[in-house]
């Protein structure tokens, strides 16, 4: 029982202390203006390129802006507990770590979608594509699975937090990879091999083809694989993030590196 | 000669605090360069692969603005965060004198990134630049630079009154990015766009660079790029004096 309330109302007062970007002044601004100049930047470099169509750009920055969110704040968790001085209060309690941390990223998750979801509407109508509204839902589906993933890639990112000082540099970097390596903008086959096949395990990856699939007519049964495998590699970087947030946790005491990080 | 003095103390003391600060000076140069990646992979892949010297060069220059927005506009609430805006308000030099070296100075940054750019370019993608008219290119990105860094400077007094000015200045990136020309041509957007892109310094300064670099006319573009500067400065010196006088009235510089 405590570890439900750990989760979910620990979860929800941790992401809303720690979670800096929830002012309106902040959350506009980075989180809806943002992502749809990221589309439009993009679906005008396609166009000059002649490379594919706007849809394709729509689609792919639309899911891979909900990396700001998702790592950003997951990252958050680590970093903004120590800005705050209370990362030393917190991992003495006696809580549970698994809603401890995990609890945190419910929050996340459903920001995360709602940010990819506003972005793929308000650019999809801006820049006038066409979907099909048989594809609705399960679009919400893949974005909904899109945004779990990589908010399993933030809670990696979280835990290097607890050796890393510039966490925020670390969410940048990240934000960048997955620009360039999950056919957001560059379809696979342009990309090197090994770097296509990198790119096969990063979130958004098998996402964004799904959705792209979708949007052109296809059934939710033709992409289940590709949806599937998309949760599958959220799941392997959420389970591998808690890990090594233990893993530190505990080097943490031995080596008293929770503050000098 | 005391203003100038100070312009460049200032400069130099500020650049050398953001080379030490791996969120203004490394990010400054890596975080341009996937945006640079990304685009060189597309136009590599597309139907004409000509544009790609176009947008390396757009590329290059995308880090100088990308260095000053954010940081820009969040000048005043750093000095606000440390304590310190207060003291150089009340210093003898006029305020102008002691901001406006530092969004030069965040300019001055991405020139790391633009070198690294080109670079990045040359060694993974093979994009061999020749510059036409070397002189010009000297002249072009100092001229870039201090444009790029007086419109950072009428930004961070812009949003001065904003706790979060931070946020405002990094939604301005994409935009200008965009709108700057600096991947794509101008041609390509609506005619209502065309004005909002020639008031911007930066469209002037790659006009200017890529005109130095690969032939054309970019002494107009320099003098455009650094009248426009020279526009900035003035309207964010009068900004400032309206802004420093109601937060004397109305105590309110701490915004707290």
């Amino acid at each position: 029982m405590i570890g439900v309330r750990v989760f979910f109302v620990g979860g929800l007062i941790s992401y809303r202390a720690l979670f800096g970007w929830l002012s309106p002044w902040v959350f506009i601004p980075s989180l809806l203006v943002a992502p749809v100049f990221q589309i439009l930047l993009f679906v005008y470099i396609g166009r000059s390129a002649a490379l594919e169509s706007d849809e394709f750009y729509v689609i792919g920055n639309g899911l891979q802006y909900a990396s700001i969110p998702c790592v950003f704040a997951m990252t958050n968790i680590i970093a903004g507990e120590r800005f705050q001085q209370t990362l030393g209060s917190i991992l003495i309690t006696p809580a549970p770590r698994l809603p401890l941390f995990v609890g945190r990223a419910l929050p996340v998750v459903l920001n995360g979608f709602f940010v990819a979801a506003f972005g793929l509407v308000v650019g999809g109508l801006i820049v006038g594509i066409d979907v099909p509204a048989s594809a609705f839902a399960p679009l919400v589906l893949v974005t909904a699975v899109s945004a779990l993933s990589c908010t399993g890639l933030g809670l990696l990112s979280a835990g290097l937090g607890l050796i890393v000082r510039e966490t925020a540099v670390l969410s940048n970097v990240i934000f960048g990879i997955l620009l360039v390596c999950t056919g957001a903008n560059v379809p696979l086959d342009a990309l090197p091999g090994w770097l296509s096949t990198a790119a096969q395990g990063l979130p958004f990856t098998h996402g964004i083809e799904a959705a792209r699939l979708l949007a052109d007519g296809a059934r939710f049964g033709e992409v289940a694989r590709l949806v599937g495998a998309e949760a599958l590699v959220g799941a392997t970087y959420a389970v591998a993030g808690y890990l090594l947030i233990r893993v530190l946790e505990l080097y943490s005491r031995k080596h008293a590196t929770l503050e000098r990080a | 000669m005391r203003a100038l003095r100070l312009l460049w103390v200032g400069w130099v003391m500020h650049m050398k605090m953001l080379t030490r600060s791996a969120f203004n000076f490394w990010l400054g140069i890596i975080y341009p360069l996937f945006f640079a990646t990304a685009a060189f992979f597309m136009f590599q892949s597309g139907d004409d692969p000509k544009p790609l010297l176009y947008a390396s060069l757009g590329a290059a220059v995308m880090g100088i603005w990308g260095a000053t927005s954010t940081a820009a506009g969040a000048a005043l609430a750093r000095e606000r965060w440390t304590g310190t805006l207060e003291l150089l308000v009340t210093a003898p030099a006029h305020f102008a004198l002691i901001l406006l070296p530092v969004t030069i100075a965040m300019a001055t940054i991405g020139i790391y990134s633009m070198i690294s750019t080109l670079v990045w370019g040359r060694l993974v993608f093979g994009i061999e630049l020749e510059v036409g008219d070397p002189l010009a290119f000297v002249l072009a990105v100092p001229a870039t630079v201090v444009s790029i860094g007086a419109l950072g400077f009428l930004l961070a007094v812009a949003f001065v009154r904003f706790r979060q000015a931070w946020a405002l200045g990094n939604m301005l990136e994409y935009p200008v990015w965009l709108v700057s020309g600096f991947l794509v041509p101008l041609t390509l957007f609506p005619d209502w766009v065309r004005p909002i892109s020639w008031a911007l310094a930066p469209t002037w300064g790659i006009g200017a660079i890529r005109g130095a670099a690969l032939g054309g006319a970019p002494y107009g573009d320099i003098a455009l790029a650094l009248s426009l500067g020279a526009g900035y400065t003035l309207a964010g010196i009068l900004l400032l004096e309206r802004a420093l006088r109601t937060a004397r009235v109305k105590a309110s510089l701490s915004l707290s």
